[in-house]
């Protein structure tokens, strides 16, 4: 065991050293030279020629990296405090040529000395999206992921506003709407995308200005129309995640069939008054729309919120958990609503989640579902009528 | 007494009650319970033969009563059943 006094001398056994004085160690090719932070901050941006050693990790594999106790070993870490932990451990360990960079990659950084950075992302990039990086779940790696991920917005309403934004602001690449109203003072209630100037313009115009000023990374393809069997099938083709934000059960009828055909997820919300639902259906993988409602009600039983009234906020809420589930689909993390529909209810605040099954006779996407010749593909029955029965 | 949850399409008929009580050993027998509870119902819970409508889906607790026996479902004082017809809303 070592005397309190040995301890103190190999402490003092490393030295501090500036950005300039470090790279000339680096440069040399002689140190064996340790990144000591976590992966996501290395993959971020690193010193060429560093070795990725996370500062729980310095003990156990420095035998590895460094066998002879003698080798020059210098290290860095962030702004310095973590390379100068790990100097200390090996310090005590034996190691006796040992530095660390003083103020660590920041002052490197600072200095103009260069980084390996990830390819696909800017400078500006790397900063906006920083937070996202950071987390190790979504790292550099989910960041490109998602820029360049394509998502559809149906519907730039009450639910797509919201989600508009999030996905805008988390850098989806390309954000397509499809909408043909315009904005309308009573929308403005719950429809935060649009804005007081913009009443009367184009709904898809109106939230690609808001996007393009809020994040310019995403491509915004607007859409001016209604989604129709004519053209569902050619608008939908060319995005990773729908996010239903439909007012009507004529069209929801009409995505799920033509995203089942597509085998595209669908992230699908609902909101009336207090009450929302959110689900997510991925073709084949979990249930259909159909398979929760075989049969859409009578309008008696599925009056609009514009005939009902909705609480804004409600829009906010569901829209996000919108958001929240195109994230986790696109960048491969966390655990989808496949199979689950999730209830809130935003005057109790509650929230109920319920299981939705497979239908294994379901006329879309059930075991004896009849298989659709490419010649029938774009051919949809007329759901104004299978709604209206 | 079982607890049924009301969507907002159905409270007009149970006087704005989000949640009731029902008393029943089945799922039939809790739903008929609020009926009688609840007259306005009946119409938009059950067809002229007294079967479940489509488009009215039923759970108990979180499962779906088409995948346990339906309206023959078992329900114990515990239990809430969830009465959820599809919303359409987005904007």
């Amino acid at each position: 065991m070592a005397s309190p006094t040995d301890t103190t001398q190999q402490k003092a056994a490393f030295e501090e050293l500036d950005p300039a004085a470090f790279r000339r160690e680096v440069d040399s090719g002689d140190a064996v030279v340790l990144d000591t932070r976590e992966p996501h901050e290395h993959a971020e941006a690193h010193i060429a020629g560093s070795e990725l050693v996370p500062p729980s990790e310095v003990a156990a594999r420095i035998d590895e990296l460094a066998p002879d106790t003698g080798q020059r070993v210098v290290l860095y870490c962030r702004s310095g405090n973590r390379s100068h932990k790990g100097a200390e451990e090996l310090s005590t360990l034996g190691y006796t040529n040992l530095a660390h960079l003083g103020g660590g990659i920041l002052a490197w950084q600072e200095q103009g000395q260069p980084v390996v950075e990830p390819e696909g992302m800017t400078p500006e990039q790397r900063m906006r999206y920083s937070r996202h990086t950071l987390l190790p779940e979504i790292g550099v790696e989910g960041q490109l992921k998602m820029l360049n991920s394509k998502v559809l917005l149906i519907g730039a309403g009450g639910l797509g506003s919201p989600s508009a934004l999030y996905l805008a602001a988390a850098g989806i690449g390309t954000l397509g709407i499809i909408d043909d109203d315009v904005v309308d003072e009573s929308n403005l209630q719950r429809q935060v995308i649009h804005t007081t100037d913009r009443i009367g313009t184009p709904k898809t115009e109106s939230a690609r200005i808001q996007i393009e000023a809020l994040n310019p990374d995403v491509e915004v393809v607007e859409y001016r129309e209604r989604i129709s069997a004519e053209n569902i099938l050619d608008v939908i083709a060319d995005y990773d995640v729908i996010v239903d934000g439909v007012d009507n059960f004529p069209t929801r009828y009409l995505l799920n069939d033509a995203s089942v055909r597509l085998r595209k997820p669908v992230v699908s919300a609902s909101i009336l008054a207090f009450d929302g639902q959110i689900s997510t259906f991925a073709p084949f993988e979990g249930p259909c729309y159909r398979c929760l409602y075989p049969t859409p009600p009578p309008p008696e039983m599925a009056p609009s919120c514009g005939a009902a009234g909705v609480l804004g906020v409600m829009a906010g809420v569901m829209g996000l958990l919108q958001a929240n589930e195109v994230i986790k689909l696109v960048a491969g993390i966390g655990e989808p609503l496949i199979g689950r529909l999730l209830l809130y209810e935003s005057l109790g605040t509650r929230f109920t989640e319920l299981k939705v099954r497979r239908d294994p006779d379901c006329p879309i996407c059930g075991e004896n579902a009849p298989e659709i010749p490419p010649e029938e593909m774009g051919k949809f029955p007329d759901y104004e009528l299978f709604c209206a029965r | 007494m079982a607890t049924v949850k009301i969507p907002p399409v159905l409270r007009s008929q149970t006087g704005g009650a989000a949640e009731v009580g029902a008393d029943g050993g089945t799922v039939g027998e809790v739903l008929r319970a609020l009926t009688t509870e609840h007259p306005d119902t009946e119409q938009q819970l059950f067809g002229s033969e007294g079967e479940l409508n489509r488009y009215v889906n039923v759970y108990l607790n979180d499962e779906d009563v088409r995948v346990l026996d339906g309206l023959d479902t078992a329900v114990s004082g515990e239990d809430t059943v969830v009465i959820l017809p599809a919303m359409a809303g987005g904007r």
